[in-house]
């Protein structure tokens, strides 16, 4: 692995998007706006904005670095452009590393702008502070982006790729906590939410959202998320094959 | 002797459940060009992926540069550029070149050079996506000049070019091989073909010549190679199915 070459995917990688103004403002302006309708749909009852708004800044970055990873991927696949690399000398974890630079970046500011929008126009109360909603929204890029690039491996094109959106991460939106809190729900439903990852991200906010303190529970939620991350990338690299049929 | 840039012995590839090379033999000359040429499904593009190590192997051995293909220590000396122009659309020429520079470990000095030499100088600042199929394949073409590689397999570079960028081309070919770089190119024009030090013709996975254009002129009868091309192409026998045919015959 070398810093060169990582450092100069994350480049590569944030200039193919900065080319495209429009999915910039999208992956930017999107989180803002829903979460405003959020608040105002719950306008009579101002307390499930209260419990669930913060939970929500954890979903978008997850769910926009899903999308955005597997789609970016497939093209990498199809146009023929990983295969190239893979005959040079880029290691996979500088391909890995390098995506996973870029994006957390970009979840960075994704999540900062929404925070911004929460804590300054919406009101909500955030007592754990906007460091650790960063902290979690950063790792909740991440997670996205690994998952992201995992599914990827198993779309031929775009359109399955943005396919395995409703299949493999709206569920994980119904049962996280969001919704319904976890311990309330039938408890096969909780059984399986136990073992998906984004039950962990908003655990964490819902964790940040309730105490001033970085409490236990917090730290391995976010320890869970990221242990998940690293999961789905190494399973990702097994899908990054050098030589193939 | 000349060194030899490249060894293929028994080579045998299957894809997608069918034999695409039957045991191929082979060899490449250091700093030369050599064409790789025969019909669609042939399996020249399986061949190339072969020697730049992304091809799961049946049987054989491939030596590049001393090495067994698809060694790390090579990645940085063998330059591959695939048929459809795998470069980023969304980068501008020179994004898509510091990009590959980088990953080639090459200082950025080294693009414009490159850039002048496929003929993309001017086009430097614009969009790949933006380019013409031809300008895009020599934008591809740049990218893998870049890391200066002692063995280029080019999958069809010419295709989509006018005459007068393919003659270019050629006689960028020409100069890479006289500085010796190694070049193994595949084409469908045979007037191409011509210009190469010598040329390999596969057919249905199996190599039906392995001679000069000059050689294979002669044997076949023809000045043309076009022509040498279809004789060769049509009279060729598998090596299986005339063996049959002699048993059947007796």
């Amino acid at each position: 692995m070398s810093a060169r070459r990582t450092l100069a995917t994350a480049r590569r990688v944030l200039t193919q998007l900065r080319s495209d103004h429009r999915t910039i403002a999208l992956l930017l302006v999107v989180p803002c706006v829903l979460l405003t309708l959020f608040k105002y749909v719950y306008a009579s009852s101002p307390g499930v904005f209260d419990r669930a708004g913060l939970p929500m800044l954890g979903v978008f970055p997850l769910v926009t670095m899903f999308l955005v990873t597997s789609i970016a991927m497939v093209r990498e696949r199809t146009t023929g452009t990983l295969e190239r690399l893979l005959t040079t000398p880029l290691a996979k974890l500088d391909l890995l590393v390098g995506y996973a630079l870029a994006f957390g970046l970009l979840a960075l500011v994704q999540a900062g702008l929404v925070s911004a929008v929460a804590l300054g126009l919406l009101g909500l109360d955030i007592r754990a502070g906007v460091g650790v909603v960063l902290v979690v929204a950063v790792a909740n890029a991440l997670l996205g982006m690994a998952l992201g690039l995992l599914l990827s491996a198993f779309a031929q094109n775009e359109f399955q790729a943005v396919q395995f959106l409703p299949a493999g991460i709206l569920p994980q939106v119904l049962l996280c906590g969001l919704l319904t809190p976890r311990d309330r729900m039938a408890s096969w439903l909780t059984a399986v939410s136990d073992v998906l990852p984004m039950s962990y991200s908003v655990d964490a906010l819902v964790q940040a959202s309730r105490s001033a303190a970085v409490t236990s529970t917090l730290v391995t939620d976010v320890g869970i998320v990221l242990g998940c991350m690293v999961a789905a990338l190494a399973l990702g690299a097994v899908t990054l094959r050098r030589r193939t049929g | 002797m000349a060194d030899i840039a490249v060894e293929v012995h028994g080579l045998v590839v299957d894809r997608g459940g069918r034999r695409v090379l039957h045991g191929l033999d082979f060899t490449v000359t250091a700093g030369s060009v050599t064409g790789l040429v025969g019909p669609s499904g042939g399996g020249k593009t399986t061949l190339m992926r072969c020697l730049v190590g992304v091809q799961r192997i049946v049987a054989g051995e491939v030596t590049v540069l001393g090495q067994p293909a698809g060694t790390a220590a090579l990645r940085a000396r063998v330059g591959y550029v695939t048929q459809a122009p795998s470069v980023y659309g969304d980068l501008s020429v020179r994004d898509n070149a510091r990009y590959f520079a980088a990953v080639a470990g090459v200082p950025t000095s080294r693009i414009d050079p490159v850039l002048h030499r496929v003929g993309l100088a001017r086009d430097a600042g614009a969009l790949v996506s933006r380019l013409s199929g031809g300008q895009q394949s020599r934008a591809s073409l740049a990218c893998a000049l870049l890391g200066e590689p002692d063995l280029l397999v080019l999958d069809e570079p010419t295709v989509g070019l006018d005459p007068v960028l393919r003659r270019d081309l050629w006689v960028l070919f020409a100069e890479l091989a006289a500085d010796g770089t190694t070049l193994l190119v595949s084409s469908h024009v045979m007037e191409e073909a011509g210009r190469c030090e010598r040329l390999l013709l596969l057919r249905d996975g199996r190599l039906v010549a392995d001679d000069t254009p000059a050689a294979i002129r002669s044997r076949t009868g023809t000045g043309d190679l076009d022509e040498a091309f279809l004789r060769l192409v049509e009279s060729a026998v598998p090596e299986t199915s005339a063996s049959e045919r002699e048993v059947s015959a007796t």
